[in-house]
């Protein structure tokens, strides 16, 4: 009897204990991600998924150069209006399809075609694409985009089974099935995607975790509590205000960098009526404006000092700042004097902020700054969905909204101040620039895009249809027993080489 | 009886009808475009077109209004904006998560407030009235969200009893289905235990006044059973009542009380639709909350004329 006992308190212990051998990672996410599928996909917590789910063409390192994953090697003719990639052979979707030029060529024109794709305008240069072997495609190009090949590291890129696309159509979000890491087991809306480790996943040999679950919470005291209390084992985008909290918890491990990201105010020049006010007509007075602004300190105050100060579309420790415009430093009297020589001594603005709480009180301090140059702002706080329209109806006079950036420079400026952007909410139009970063996207030389871009920067900041404030970090907080996370500054998280113990 | 029932359900078709004009109205009224929050931060114009059309929200508004009715008489309360998952599919998904918190809720309040009212009426006056009003009064002030943050930190993070938030279907893991709900429903529970509390010693002390009670005492009825079987059973009618009603408060409650905890129930996904403009999933989740909020009050009505032989003769 007491064997018999002693056995089944064996058999049953070890039943127990085998979920024990598979090591389950749980990510806390800000928001819920929306529809699973690459091409319809517009969340920025949906590509945190997808890093896990789908591989790309091709990825960045922590410097946003450009890397191989899908494809091993890529070439752009002469003119730059061709580009042929290699690609990587033995490559499986999770439903067995196996990866080959047949399937990016259906992959980039479903991406291209389909009603619902989100993806066309970042695919508008792509004349065509085919396969010229069983492994090796050749994109063809209407003019020469050098930006592609960014776009390609995301959405754009990610490779979908193209027999489950084909299934499924527009409906594939509710099964995504793609070549990445983990395959997709399930999901419910706005409480949890669960993943599981792909084995036959081509780099599995350097995937530790064996079951990724992701949990949206969107309260970032209740996402760090769930951290502390073993709920979660990692979480993205700490609040700032809570570093102080993760540094003293002696459980906890953290790690940050600098977002690809700005933070900017968007001033009325030319949409609609209401840019005719003297802040839209007059550069004088919105470079009074940037001056009146202690940018240094607004970091140090709202963002802990995890922020950096900045007065352009990258950062100041990204290689395409313009070093010759450094981030102003506050000047009250030269604000002033710029003011006078507008011929205004007081002038009245209504800013229209989004309403939640870390805005608003970056606005409040930046409103108190300017009022002593003679700015009488008043803020308008608004719900974010309400703030988007008004500004692209152009009912604002001044708008602060962010962008959470894009790998190449393009993405960060051209669709917002060429003329026929298509973010161009100021409706700000200058040849000149629009000359400048249309030939930015064709040289395929960095040192020639370089000097295209200082010139237009130049431009900009004299014009300044775009009030830069500065960037955010990306903070990242995990269990010590998470090893191996490696941040980049695209905010996403790889789990190639990140393991968990204890 | 039944042609009672009939009735009451007869009534409420024109009900229905009003609240789903004011579902559709009232956020076509709302400032922010669905698609411009749909088409991402890019915002294609190509993409934007498809969407308006796919959606039909180039239509005028009343057309679209009887689309969209047309379609839920006939059972289809359309396609999320946001997920693309049929409306109806979410909100079967969604409506057992916040039963179970609403459920859980009431049981707290209920076992909190009543045996508190009925003692604060006996004890009337008295240190015990005292503490149970002061009880109350806090419990009614104290904000849900700020209640249920000091309970994560204390219960989850410092004393690790609790887990922080989530939730586990009930019959996939009854422990930790429990486990996960039991601090968003005292949370919840705990202001409309406040209430009952009140109304309960309130209708207790006009009871425990009335002649009969006088009588049963003079005849030698215990006191006990003087005040569960003569004096409760009568108190308890407007107390049926409030639970109902309370049940509207409940589901309102839930709303905060879902994104603190990050209950992935009806609040949460209410919430986020309004957030999104997911107009689909708003509207359908406004007439499956009125459609249960009628059903609740004719519970209670029959629970009324159950309890109360009287209101029989008057059907």
């Amino acid at each position: 009897m007491k064997t018999a006992r002693f056995i089944a308190t064996l058999v049953v212990g070890a039943i127990l204990a085998f979920p024990a051998f598979a090591t389950e990672l749980k990510i806390g996410l800000q928001d819920d991600a929306d529809v699973l599928d690459p091409a319809q996909s517009r969340t920025f917590v949906g590509r945190i998924v997808y890093t896990a789910l789908c591989d790309k063409l091709v990825d960045v390192n922590q410097k946003l150069d450009i890397v191989p994953q899908l494809a091993t090697d890529w070439k752009w003719s002469e003119d730059g209006t061709e580009l042929v990639m290699d690609l990587r052979q033995g490559v499986t979707f999770h439903d067995g399809t196996p990866f080959n030029a047949a399937a990016v060529v259906a992959n980039i024109e479903r991406s291209k075609t389909l009603p619902e794709s989100r993806r066309k305008s970042e695919l508008t240069s792509v004349k065509t694409v085919e396969a010229i072997g069983d492994y090796q495609v050749r994109f063809t190009l209407n003019s020469p985009d050098v930006t592609l090949l960014a776009q390609l590291s995301d959405r754009a890129g990610m490779m979908v089974s193209p027999k489950a696309a084909a299934e499924m159509g527009a409906n594939f979000g509710n099964k995504p099935i793609c070549s990445g890491p983990f395959k997709f087991v399930e999901r419910v809306q706005q409480d949890r995607i669960v993943l599981e480790k792909f084995p036959q996943y081509w780099n599995a040999a350097n995937i530790f975790i064996d079951k990724l679950t992701f949990l949206p919470i969107p309260d970032t005291t209740v996402r760090l509590a769930n951290l502390q209390s073993g709920d979660l084992d990692m979480l993205e985008r700490l609040a700032a205000s809570d570093l102080d909290a993760v540094k003293s918890d002696s459980s906890l491990n953290y790690a940050d960098t600098i977002n690809i990201g700005y933070m900017a105010l968007y001033a009325n020049i030319a949409n609609g009526p209401r840019a005719d006010n003297p802040f839209g007509k007059d550069k004088r007075l919105r470079q009074a404006f940037s001056l009146a602004i202690d940018r240094e300190a607004v970091n140090q105050v709202v963002y802990e000092g995890t922020s950096v100060a900045g007065n352009q579309p990258y950062a100041p420790n990204s290689p395409w700042f313009d070093k010759d415009i450094p981030v102003p430093a506050r000047d009250v009297e030269k604000a002033k004097a710029l003011m006078k020589e507008a011929g205004h001594e007081k002038l009245d603005i209504e800013l229209q902020v989004p309403n939640n709480p870390v805005a608003m009180q970056m606005m409040q301090i930046i409103q108190s700054m300017v009022a002593e140059a003679g700015f009488n702002v008043t803020l308008k706080a608004t719900e974010f969905a309400t703030l988007l329209s008004e500004q692209t109806a152009g009912n604002y006079q001044l708008s602060r909204s962010d962008w959470s950036g894009r790998v190449d420079p393009d993405g960060n400026l051209h669709q917002f101040v060429t003329c026929k952007g298509g973010i161009n909410d100021v409706k700000y139009c200058n040849p000149e620039v629009d000359a400048l970063l249309n030939d930015a996207r064709k040289s395929t030389d960095n040192a020639v895009r370089k000097q295209k871009y200082d010139a237009a920067a130049k431009i900009l900041n004299d014009d300044m249809p775009v009030i830069y404030l500065g960037h955010q970090s990306y903070i990242w907080a995990f269990k010590k027993g998470v090893t191996g996370f490696v941040p980049y500054p695209d905010g996403m998280i790889r789990l190639q080489g990140v393991k968990k113990s204890g | 009886m039944y042609t009672y029932i009939g009735k009451r359900l007869l009534l409420a078709i024109p009900t229905l009808i009003i609240i789903s004009i004011f579902a559709f109205s009232l956020q076509k009224l709302l400032p922010g475009d669905p698609i411009l929050a749909m088409a991402g931060e890019e915002r294609d114009p190509q993409v934007i077109e498809f969407l308006r059309d796919k959606y039909r929200l180039n239509d005028p508004v009343v057309y679209q209004y009887f689309y969209w009715i047309g379609a839920v008489v006939q059972g289809d309360f359309g396609i999320s904006l946001r997920t693309n998952q049929p409306v109806l599919s979410l909100i079967a998904e969604k409506l057992p998560v916040t039963i179970q918190l609403a459920i859980m809720a009431m049981i707290f309040a209920l076992a909190i407030g009543v045996p508190i009212g009925i003692l604060a009426a006996v004890k009337k006056n008295t240190w015990i009235d005292y503490v149970a009003n002061i009880v109350a009064l806090s419990g009614l002030s104290v904000p849900n969200f700020w209640m249920g943050i000091m309970l994560i930190l204390l219960v989850s993070v410092k004393l690790g009893w609790l887990p922080a938030s989530g939730y586990e279907p009930f019959f996939s893991d009854p422990v930790r289905s429990l486990q996960t709900m039991i601090m968003p429903a005292f949370v919840l529970g705990l202001a409309l235990a406040a209430t009952l509390m009140r109304h309960t010693r309130s209708s207790m002390l006009s009871v425990l006044r009335s002649d009969y009670i006088r009588t049963a005492r003079a005849k030698g009825v215990s006191e006990q059973a003087v005040i569960l079987q003569h004096s409760f059973r009568n108190a308890l009618l407007p107390i049926v009542t409030l639970t109902a009603l309370l049940f509207g408060e409940l589901l309102a409650g839930a709303v905060l009380t879902e994104q603190i905890f990050t209950i992935p129930g009806f609040g949460k996904l209410i919430v986020d639709a309004v957030f999104n403009r997911d107009y689909a999933v708003v509207q359908g989740v406004v007439l499956c909350t009125a459609i249960g909020f009628i059903l609740m009050n004719l519970v209670a009505d029959v629970l009324y004329v159950l309890l109360n032989p009287r209101m029989r003769a008057a059907l």
